[in-house]
This record gives structure tokens, sequence and C-alpha cells, in this order.
């Protein structure tokens, strides 16, 4: 599989803490990888390394064989890097179609007027938002909110969609409805790296997962091996249970 | 269909404003330059300020900066080339200001662009003292006041046209964006520094040009004259008043302004500060979103009114930390 995304050394500090330590691993094309590890690991930390949000202290990262570890976020989104926040961002005084018009008119090739509108709509469509267009982003629902953000990350056609934490928060209806929504990108072909605390989610969507502790990377392989390794359960449930 | 209306109605409207020195006398002329000079600032500056949140207080650091390359030049260069310079440096200060600046966020980038304006003030006031050894200067251009009115009239349609333009581009798109989020701005692609010098920059030259174009009337100019603070003071609370996000709302806070300072100042010499304080401070508590907005929700809260679905962007002022605030 050719790699789309690799990561050598990746470092991050922050004073004297290294949030992330000599970070390493690749994503190739249509994976979807989960990024799993305690509060404090360094997931959210080496996202936004990823997405230009933070410049790297140390270390590579190389998308399509291009090296774009320290290039500003906005150079990164338009190499096709797109991503969701933690808590969700949408844009608040502007309607849920706007949105998403503003996904396609700044991304690598821009799309802007009637060809916008018509791919606005499809993208809608697909996070279930059809007929939602005209309404101001800030009074939908939570989950509606984040089904915005996802459809605007989705309007960058991103060669690899950073989903961080994207089902928190969610009610069980809703968290249903979310997984059956990545699951549907992980079946078109879409590369996702989701870090991620529902366990359900990881073991439905993701193949393989990476987990960190502690800044530094502890395990590497399929979801349910690596579940099971006692580095993982230690990192995540203490010594006892190991 | 209505955009066509609203373009043939502003036409009539500029048409109808065009023929003012035909039919009014000197002071009705003065009055109509003073009006029209205001409603071109706070339009200009609404262009940025009113668009990114980043409230400028640099208006009559450019306005002065035209005011004195007239002065400078107005025995050197014929008219229009003069006119061209002072776009050029405006172009250039706002360039290099804006470049080192704009990554300032909220009540820093208000300190600055005051603290810049005094600068500049100081910096001509010490070149003329220790260099030229004057301090004021002459301006003797052949230049009646109806033409200073039509030049005014014409930058103020070409500044409401590029308003126009830049709310239906994506530039506008990028504005409002990055007065929402600028972390998602980012994130999506836009070149937030680049977006807002180009904004900066436009900005600055219109304004600079509105100096430049009104120095002819005032024949002795100087420092303390072309840098008073009070430009930049007035250009702010009208385009607030009147709503700086809108197209027409800082025209509709400068002309009613003006007016009304004119009246103070011919009627009230010696209290014309303190009310003009207490009517700022007034503004601010009963028409926060300006005249515009506050028409907006008239407009909502009226029986049978439309609601409104999506706001156009009411852009709340951006106060500390990027935090935005109304």
């Amino acid at each position: 599989m050719t790699a789309l995304l690799s990561l050598a050394g990746l470092t991050r500090r922050f004073g004297g803490l290294t949030a992330v330590n000599a970070l390493g691993f690749d994503i190739g094309e249509g994976e979807v990888v989960g990024l799993l590890g305690p509060n404090g690991s360094g997931k959210t930390t080496a996202l936004n390394m990823i997405s230009g949000a933070l410049k790297p202290s140390g270390g590579q990262i190389v998308l399509r064989g291009e090296p774009i570890g320290g290039l500003s976020a906005h150079r990164i989104a338009r190499k096709g890097v797109a991503r969701t926040f933690q808590l969700v961002r949408v844009l608040p005084s502007l309607t849920v179609l706007e949105n998403v018009l503003a996904g396609l008119a700044f991304r690598g090739e821009p799309l802007w007027g009637e060809v916008a509108q018509g791919e606005a709509d499809v993208l809608l469509r697909k996070v279930g938002l059809e007929g939602r267009a005209g309404e101001a982003a800030e009074q939908l629902t939570y989950i509606d909110q984040k089904r915005v953000e996802l459809a605007r990350a989705l309007a960058a056609r991103p060669a690899l969609l950073l989903l961080d934490e994207w089902l928190a928060g969610l009610n069980p209806t809703e968290l249903r409805t979310g997984i059956d929504l990545i699951a549907h990108l992980r079946d078109t072909g879409t590369t996702i790296l989701l870090v991620e605390h529902v366990m359900e989610a990881v073991r439905a969507l993701c193949g393989r997962c990476i987990v960190m502790n502690a800044g530094t990377k502890i395990a590497d392989g399929e979801t349910s091996a690596v579940l099971r390794e006692p580095d993982v359960v230690r990192a995540y449930l203490g010594t006892a249970h190991a | 269909m209505k955009t066509a209306l609203g373009f043939a109605v502003a036409a009539i409207v500029f048409a109808v404003l065009a023929l003012a020195p035909f039919y009014l006398d000197a002071y009705g002329i003065g009055l109509m330059i003073g009006m029209t000079g205001y409603v071109t600032l706070a339009s200009a500056w609404g262009l940025f300020s009113g668009r990114t949140g980043y409230v400028s207080l640099a208006t009559v650091a450019f306005f002065g900066m035209g005011a004195y390359t007239v002065a400078v030049l107005n025995e050197t260069l014929p008219y229009p080339v003069i006119l061209l310079v002072a776009g050029a440096i405006g172009l250039l200060v706002a360039a290099v200001v804006g470049f080192s600046t704009l990554r300032l966020a909220g009540v820093y980038f208000v300190i600055f662009t005051f603290g810049l304006a005094e600068l500049i003030r100081q910096l001509v006031t010490w070149f003329e003292t220790t260099v030229t050894g004057t301090l004021g200067r002459y301006i003797f251009l052949p230049i009646g006041p109806e033409h200073i009115y039509w030049q005014l009239l014409v930058l103020c349609a070409a500044t409401l046209l590029i308003t126009w333009w830049v709310g239906r581009s994506r530039l506008g798109l990028a504005l409002r964006v990055i007065s929402d989020d600028e972390v998602v701005a980012s994130h999506i692609g836009i070149d937030i520094a680049r977006t807002k010098l180009a904004l900066f920059a436009v900005s600055a030259v219109i304004i600079t040009l509105v100096g430049a174009i009104q120095a002819p009337r005032w024949t002795y100019v100087e420092p303390a004259i072309v840098f008073n603070p009070t430009v930049s003071f007035l250009t702010l609370i009208m385009a607030l008043l009147g709503g700086a996000s809108r197209l027409w709302g800082p025209a509709l806070g400068a002309i009613p302004l003006f007016l009304l300072f004119e009246w103070l100042s011919a009627n009230f010499p010696n209290h014309y500060s303190i009310l003009l304080g207490l009517l700022f401070i007034v503004i601010v508590f009963l028409l926060p979103r300006g005249v515009a907005g506050f028409a907006e929700d008239l407009m909502r809260r009226r029986p049978g009114g439309t609601p409104a679905p999506a706001k156009p962007a009411p852009t709340p002022l951006r106060s500390e930390g990027g935090e935005a605030r109304p």
C-alpha cells in the first residue's frame, strides 16, 4: 500500500514538556486509522501538527511524498488535509449552506458560484442535512453542527480527513448515526485519521489503531489485537488490569 | 433584477448629488464636501474594520498623509500625479504597517493603530521643524470647491462599489469566515494575513485619497490640523452608528452625525467635545449593532415581517484575544 501520510520522529515540546516524542507511522490511501490514548497522551497535539495548527519542534510530516511539516495551516489545507475539531466549530454567523461553500471556495482547486452551490447540495445530502441549507448554523443541534463541520471538511475533497473526537458527546442514537456516516465515508475511499475515545466507534470503523501514551507511540496494528496488548490496557486502565 | 434596480437607484442618487453645486451656495457646497468626505471615510473604514472586527484608529494617519503629500508636492507636480503619488504612499505604508501588525489581535491592534497616527504626526513635525525649518505649508492649487466635491463623490461611489463587490466575492466570504473563527478560516485554506492585508491596503488607499482630495480646500496645513485624532474617532463612531459591516451602514451613520456635529460645533463651540462624548456613549448603549442592525431587528419584530433565516454578517467588534463581543 502506498503511504499517503508518513510521520517520522515527529516531536513537539512546550517549554520543558515533550507533548509528542519521536512519533512515527504511515497511513495508506483509503485506510481508516484510529489514534488512541488516554487524555494528555499527545493525540490532538499530533493532529494539530499534521493540520498545521502547531509547528513541530522536530521530525517530518510527508503527504504524498511532499514534506508539509511546519507549513502554515492554510497551505496544508490546500494540499488536501481537512479536519474537524474536538469542540465543534461551525461558523456561527453563516448559514449551513455558506459553511459548506466556505469549504469549497478556498480549497486547492476552489469552487465558486453555481457549481459550488450544486456541490454543496450534494455534500449536505451526504451528511443528512438536505433541506436545511438556509438555516443559521449556530441554531442547529449539536449533532447537526457536527454534520455541518463534517460537510465543510468534506468540501475540501480531502486526501486525508482528520477527525478529532468527532463522535464525542453524542447520545446513543446520534452515535449510531455518526458511526454510519463515517463508515459511509470509509466505504467511498476517504482516508481518515480518527482520534477517538468511543471504543464502539473505533472497533466499528478502524481496521488499524495507533496508541499513544505520554507522547510516544506504544502500539500500532490491527485494532482488536492492539486493544488487547498489555501496554495499551495498562495505559488506559492502570497496572492492576494489565 | 434586484441588483439592477439597486444600481439604477444608486446611479440616480449620485447623479442628483452631482448636480448639487449648481443649486447650492458656498456654505452648502462646503457642507456637502464634509459630508461626502466622512461618508467615504466611514465606508472605507467599514470595508476593513467592519468586516474583520479589527478596530483601526489609524484613519487620520492615512488621511493626514494624503493631505500632506498634496501640501509637499503641490508646487512641483501636476495635480493628478500628486493624487497617484498620495495613493501609492498610502498603499506602501498600509502594506508595511499591515504586514507587521495584522497578526496583533484585539486591543493591541487598536492601540497600535492609535500609536501609528501619533507617530506619523510626530515624525512629520520633527522633519518639518528640523529639516525644512518650517511647520506649516501652503497649498495653492486652482481647484474650486465644486471640483473637490465631484472628486470626492466619485471616490465615494467607487468605495461603495468596491464594498458591494467585496460582499459578493470570495474575498467577502473569506472575511466573514475570518471574523467568525480564524482557526477554521486557516484550516479551510484561507490565507488570513494576506486577506486582511489586501483589504487594509484598499481601505487605507481610499482614506489617503480623501485626505489628498480635501487638502486644496485648506490652503494652509500643519501636522496638528491634518493629523487631528478626532478624524479617526468620528469616522469610527459614524461607521458603528450606521452599521460598519453593511454596504450602506457607514453612510447611514455619517450623514446624520456629520450634520449634528456641524450644528453642535456652531451652537456650542465650548461644550462641543463633552456633548460628543455623551453622544458616543448613548449610541453604544442604544444601538450596539448600528442603525442598519436596529432596522433589521424592527423588521423582524414587526407582525408579518419576514424572519431573516440567515444573518448577513453583523460583525461584532473584536475585543481581546480574538474573542468576539457585541
